[in-house]
């Protein structure tokens, strides 16, 4: 029997697993957009003086991964597991980065939704008494994806006002048994939907009810209600999916409001940077959370946050071959540990100028 | 699994139909014609030079073609074409400036993975689907044509 | 000079014309299904022999589209067939854009050799 599940699906974490640190790598656009004051570094250019985008990839994740350990003082000898996935075939960019160090690996892959499934993941182990200390990590990169799934990039094509924008970067979270910071509480693992959606330029609508599912299923396990959460975010559904989502939430009764809000329009400045529907990739959620959402738990601006990863799961070979694109996502509910007095200073909060649900008014836009 | 019903699916793209945005058509129409027509009305004038220097039409067709292939593999290399295309759509793609854009860019990206493997094998991924159903169609039409009109 | 501006004119057309095949086939079309298209349609208007009078109002403008390689390997293998019989059907198309895809090719090359992909936007 197992004890510590709630509901069908629905996870709960007693031992309060502790995110201690976070940390966060992007990439130039990233930079540019409103949380670009918030990653630990911002690169210059896309390549990072590699051969290839795939090496600048696994350089971003070894990186992000290097700068957690340094922030919650671990040295890799003290971390038990690192779980870390990306976008590309056979998730090299994880495994790759994951070569750089000691540390048992498990490599994920749940397209963009990889940092939710990851910190799954690492809240489990360490919930169930298997590690102290898990760094769970995810990233992508635009030119990695756009070659592999897309066209060569200087192939001269538009962009479908529905195509999301593949972020650059990488983000890493320290999960551990002790220590002091938001607490991982609750998760719900998703099941894979799939409305027979087929164009690969509008991921967003493939993701939709696999986000919807997730959080009604993760609202009945937990026995709340949306008004119970300060923000209930997804990663990343964009400028289409998210008001789809919506409504098929409030269909079922579940009004989210203003607090229900998406990493992928949270990531850009929608009115600077061309990036049609909004963010996506495994970086995006991954950069949010890591570097805006955790701070604003950290200093208790949020109580409790419901992140949830959507992930589009399909390959170039199943979408040339005709098939549907099943979606999925995991919730992950995170709430601020105690909040030591000090730690929130005045006037250092312009991060809250990004308000979930603001960006909604970019929708039929073209 | 959870694999929608069809009327589940149809609710569904209702629901879609209202937020997703149709692609800006009068603007792609207006921007391509403006960059389609450029790129012509510049190979035109390629044209002119060579007709008035006495190469015969044919000829001059086809040289043409190469100097245009040329500029567009050239703005390719040095990537300034994905932004016309970007702008420009299929007024970038469909002539032949766009051809060889769509030959360069597959060369650069891929030759990271070798010249043989990379470059060599991955040049023609989205041309080559143009030169094989050109080719098939020309041969079944040009032997239609001729059996059916007859040499002449 | 009303040679460049119908070579405009018509050159823009057919671009309009695919951009349209594009954007009202959205999600199902893709560019490389318009290009496929285009040079299938231009080679049967060749041999239907709608396809010249459209050279000759536009020039480049109807040469230089995707839809003038179809007409080129049509009108390039009943060229060849009268002066090589029946194996100029298959020698022509290619006899015709040989130029053209031998540039292209060389073009690629050198240009892969010597450029890489860049950044931008």
């Amino acid at each position: 029997m197992a004890r510590k599940r709630i509901g069908r699906s629905t996870l709960s974490f007693a031992g309060r697993p502790v995110i201690v640190a976070t940390a966060a790598v992007a990439g130039p656009d990233e930079g540019k957009g409103p949380l670009g004051g918030e990653f630990d570094d911002v690169k210059k250019d896309r390549l990072l003086g590699n051969k290839s985008w795939e090496k600048a990839e696994a350089q971003l994740l070894t990186e992000v991964i290097t700068i957690v350990m340094g922030k919650a003082n671990l040295d890799q000898s003290q971390v038990d597991l690192l779980a870390a996935g990306d976008l590309l075939n056979q998730i090299i960019s994880a495994d790759f980065t994951a070569r750089e160090f000691t540390i048992p690996f498990l490599g994920l892959f749940g397209a963009c939704s990889t940092m939710a499934e990851s910190l799954i993941v690492a809240a489990m182990a360490v919930d169930g008494g298997y590690a102290d200390n898990v760094v769970a990590a995810a990233s992508s990169h635009f030119d990695t994806a756009e070659r592999q799934f897309r066209y060569p990039i200087e192939h001269g094509t538009q962009r479908h006002p529905t195509t999301q924008w593949t972020a650059t970067g990488a983000g890493a979270a320290l999960v551990s048994s002790m220590g002091r910071g938001p607490v991982i509480t609750a998760a719900t693992i998703g099941a894979v939907v799939d409305y027979n959606q087929k164009n690969i330029n509008d991921m967003g609508a493939a993701m939709a009810p696999a986000a919807a599912d997730t959080i009604a299923r993760h609202l009945q396990g937990t026995g709340r209600r949306p008004e119970d959460y300060d923000l209930i975010v997804t990663g990343d559904l964009a400028a289409v999916g998210l008001p789809v989502a919506a409504d098929m939430l409030k269909e079922q009764g579940l009004d989210l409001g203003a607090r229900f809000g998406d990493c992928g329009l949270m990531l850009y400045d929608h009115e600077k940077q061309d990036v049609h529907a909004g963010g996506s990739g495994c970086a995006c959620s991954a950069l949010v959370f890591c570097a805006h959402i955790h701070r604003l738990l950290q200093r208790g601006q949020y109580r409790r946050v419901l992140l949830v990863g959507t992930g589009a799961l399909f390959s170039p070979t199943s979408a040339q071959q005709g098939e549907s694109i099943p979606g999925i996502a995991h919730a992950v509910e995170i709430e601020a540990g105690e909040v030591e007095a000090g730690e929130v200073k005045a006037g250092e909060v312009k991060a809250e100028e990004v308000k979930a649900g603001e960006v909604k008014a970019e929708e039929g836009n073209p | 699994m959870t694999k929608a019903s069809k009327k589940e699916q149809q609710h569904f793209e209702r629901l879609l139909r209202k937020h997703r945005p149709n692609p800006p058509v009068l603007r792609n129409t207006v921007t391509a014609f403006i960059t389609g027509g450029t790129i012509t009305a510049l190979a035109q004038l390629v044209m002119n030079f060579f007709l008035a220097r006495g190469v015969k039409p044919l000829e001059a067709t086809a040289f043409t073609s190469a100097v245009m292939i040329f500029a567009g593999s050239f703005l390719t290399a040095i990537g300034v074409y994905d932004l016309i295309g970007r702008w420009g759509g299929m007024g970038a793609a469909l002539p032949i400036t766009g051809f060889a854009n769509a030959v360069v860019s597959p060369a650069l990206e891929y030759k990271r993975e070798g010249y043989v493997l990379g470059l060599g094998a991955k040049m023609f991924v989205v041309a080559g689907p143009v030169i094989v159903f050109g080719v098939v169609t020309a041969f079944v039409v040009s032997l239609l044509r001729l059996l059916l009109w007859g040499v002449g | 000079m009303i040679t460049v501006f119908w070579a405009f004119i018509v050159g823009g057309g057919l671009c309009v014309l695919a951009q349209l095949a594009l954007d009202l086939g959205v999600g199902k079309v893709t560019p490389a299904h318009v290009l496929v298209g285009a040079v299938v349609v231009g080679a049967i208007l060749s041999g239907l022999g709608l396809y010249s009078p459209l050279v000759a109002l536009g020039g480049a403008g109807a040469t230089i589209p995707i839809l003038g390689f179809g007409h080129a390997l049509v009108q390039g293998s009943l060229r060849d067939f009268t002066l090589r019989g029946w194996v100029g059907l298959l020698t022509g198309g290619f006899t015709a854009t040989a130029l053209g895809l031998s540039t292209v090719v060389i073009l690629g090359f050198l240009a892969a050799l010597l450029f890489n992909p860049k950044r931008k936007y």
